[in-house]
């Protein structure tokens, strides 16, 4: 805890007050993390999303047809993802695809003395590792969610299009005015404080890496557990204070 | 020992517990400007703690060690960054930075530390990467070279800005002989025609006695014996004699029990280690 704490102060200063003592970080390597951090998921994201919105229409359809209340499917559909699901799975593909594997990368380095030659090189590992990665979990993850709740919001087009008696415009209609820019907005803090929480706990995790391969697993698997049990509290949490505090 | 003015590296009083087990005990020697101090001593006597200890990465328990006559043992992050950009280190495994190429692992501190244009830095890794007799491997990944390839690397890199002062952990080890004849080359002309320093730990003794200007013996914690390598070699201590002929007797046993072992090389005990031994040998 107090390592992560340390890492997360660390980190706050070389993004915001080393930039000002003329120690900028470098945008390349931000640019390189967003591809294989964001760009690189963005396949499972989709698939995940489309199954997940084709499961809510079904699963909306169901209980709804009972009551005559087909025409409420899209807005259970856009509701449930901009608030909930979209931000929380895609979230939880993040933490399984990208974390782990910068959990791994990092813990990979510390036991092969990789950590340690940078900072005799005078290299700071926090700058030159932990920052750029920051940085582009913190950009991607917000936006894959966009593309995950687009994805969603097709996979329940499908399903109302093809299987109910939806045309393509009602469906569109009916999705825009259930829901509201706050419901957006919501999601996509959420998905912000996710990218601040799965990436700061994967890169403590892979520097703090103890005792080679067998450490490098344990704090992988470390990581991927820690990352989703503080991000599903987190959820909770901020559902509390955007949906049920006012 | 040609000690001019203030030595560059001032170990004194140096005391390293891990619990109660101290594998440094109280050791001071000074490196001047110009000098190869090799440290040689068994596996497990202290000698990468002592040299972790120069480089910074380790606080001593108790003791000082100056480097530019700076203390680095109370420095802060940024401070000892200030002193690190003066001097190089070649790690063991050469610590190539493995998502990197070899050209960019060269170009890494002089990107970092420097205002040298790309092409600049080009140039500097090509002359780097020749002096380690590379040339033409800048764009291979450290995966795709061999152990002694890394290291030589390793030794470019840390050469990159030009250092006053090279720490190198057992920079022979992996090479074959014709390399490590060429590495102790470049270690002897850096020293003689830069005037650059170097710390040396090593356990081959053919290169150790071909670079050093000085030695250090390290064993139980602290120095067995020091001097120029005409005086190591005549050295009376039977166990210096021992290590430096590589021989199987002597005063250093080959099989040690875990308390000899402990009272040899001060390595920490195994828990429960008796009972373990007692349920594998059935010991009345």
């Amino acid at each position: 805890m107090k390592n992560y704490l340390q890492l997360n102060l660390s980190l706050l200063y070389w993004i915001l007050i080393a930039p000002f003592t003329g120690q900028f970080f470098k945008i390349a390597p931000i640019f390189r993390q967003m591809v294989f951090i964001g760009v690189r998921a963005a396949p499972m994201v989709a698939l995940t999303a489309f199954s997940v919105g084709v499961t809510l229409a079904m699963q909306a359809a169901h209980s709804l047809q009972s009551l005559g209340a087909e025409m409420y499917i899209p807005d259970l559909v856009m509701l449930t993802l901009l608030r909930e699901m979209g931000p929380v799975l895609i979230a939880v593909i993040v933490i399984g695809r990208s974390g782990s594997a910068v959990a791994a990368e990092l813990g990979t380095m510390k036991v092969s003395e990789e950590i340690e030659a940078l900072e005799v090189m005078a290299i700071n590992p926090v700058q030159y590792l932990v920052v750029p990665r920051f940085l582009a979990m913190l950009v991607m993850l917000p936006a894959l969610t966009i593309f995950g709740n687009y994805i969603g919001i097709l996979g329940g087009w499908a399903v109302c299009r093809f299987a109910l008696d939806f045309n393509t415009a009602g469906y569109v209609l009916r999705a825009l005015q259930s829901a509201d820019t706050w419901d957006l907005y919501s999601g996509m803090i959420k998905s912000g404080v996710f990218a601040w929480i799965v990436i700061t706990i994967a890169c403590n995790a892979g520097l703090h890496v103890e005792g080679g391969a067998e450490g490098v697993g344990q704090a992988t698997t470390g990581s991927v557990v820690q990352a989703l049990l503080a991000m599903l509290v987190m959820n909770a949490v901020l559902t509390g204070i955007f949906f049920f505090s006012a | 020992m040609n000690s001019n003015g203030e030595p560059i590296i001032e170990v004194s009083d140096l005391v390293r517990r891990f619990g109660d087990r101290a594998v440094i005990n109280d050791i001071s020697f000074n490196v001047h400007c110009g000098e190869t101090l090799v440290i040689m001593g068994g596996s497990g006597c202290g000698k990468s703690t002592l040299l972790r200890h120069m480089i910074g990465s380790m606080k001593p328990t108790s003791g000082s060690v100056k480097i530019f006559g700076e203390e680095v043992t109370t420095m802060n992050e940024r401070e000892i960054g200030r002193v690190r950009r003066r001097f190089g280190m070649l790690f063991q495994s050469g610590a190539l930075l493995a998502s990197l190429t070899v050209g960019e692992n060269v170009a890494l501190p002089l990107f970092q530390h420097t205002d040298k244009s790309p092409d600049e830095i080009e140039q500097v890794v090509k002359q780097k990467l020749e002096m380690v007799g590379l040339t033409g491997f800048e764009d291979l990944k450290p995966a795709e070279i061999s152990g002694g390839m890394k290291k030589r690397v390793g030794l470019a890199r840390a050469l990159a800005l030009d250092p006053e002062l090279l720490f190198s952990d057992e920079p022979t080890s992996g090479l074959d002989p014709i390399m490590t004849a060429v590495v102790d080359q470049l270690t002897l002309k850096l020293t003689h025609g830069s005037h650059m320093t170097a710390v040396v730990v090593s356990h081959d003794m053919t290169s150790a006695f071909r670079i050093a200007t000085r030695m250090i013996m390290l064993g139980h914690g602290g120095i067995v014996a020091q001097g120029t390598p005409e005086e190591i070699r005549s050295s009376p201590n039977p166990e210096v004699q021992q290590f430096i002929k590589g021989e199987a007797d002597g005063p250093v046993p080959l099989n040690l029990s875990q308390e000899e072992h402990e009272h040899h090389q001060y390595v920490k005990p195994r828990p429960f280690a008796l009972a373990r031994y007692r349920f594998h040998h059935k010991t009345p």
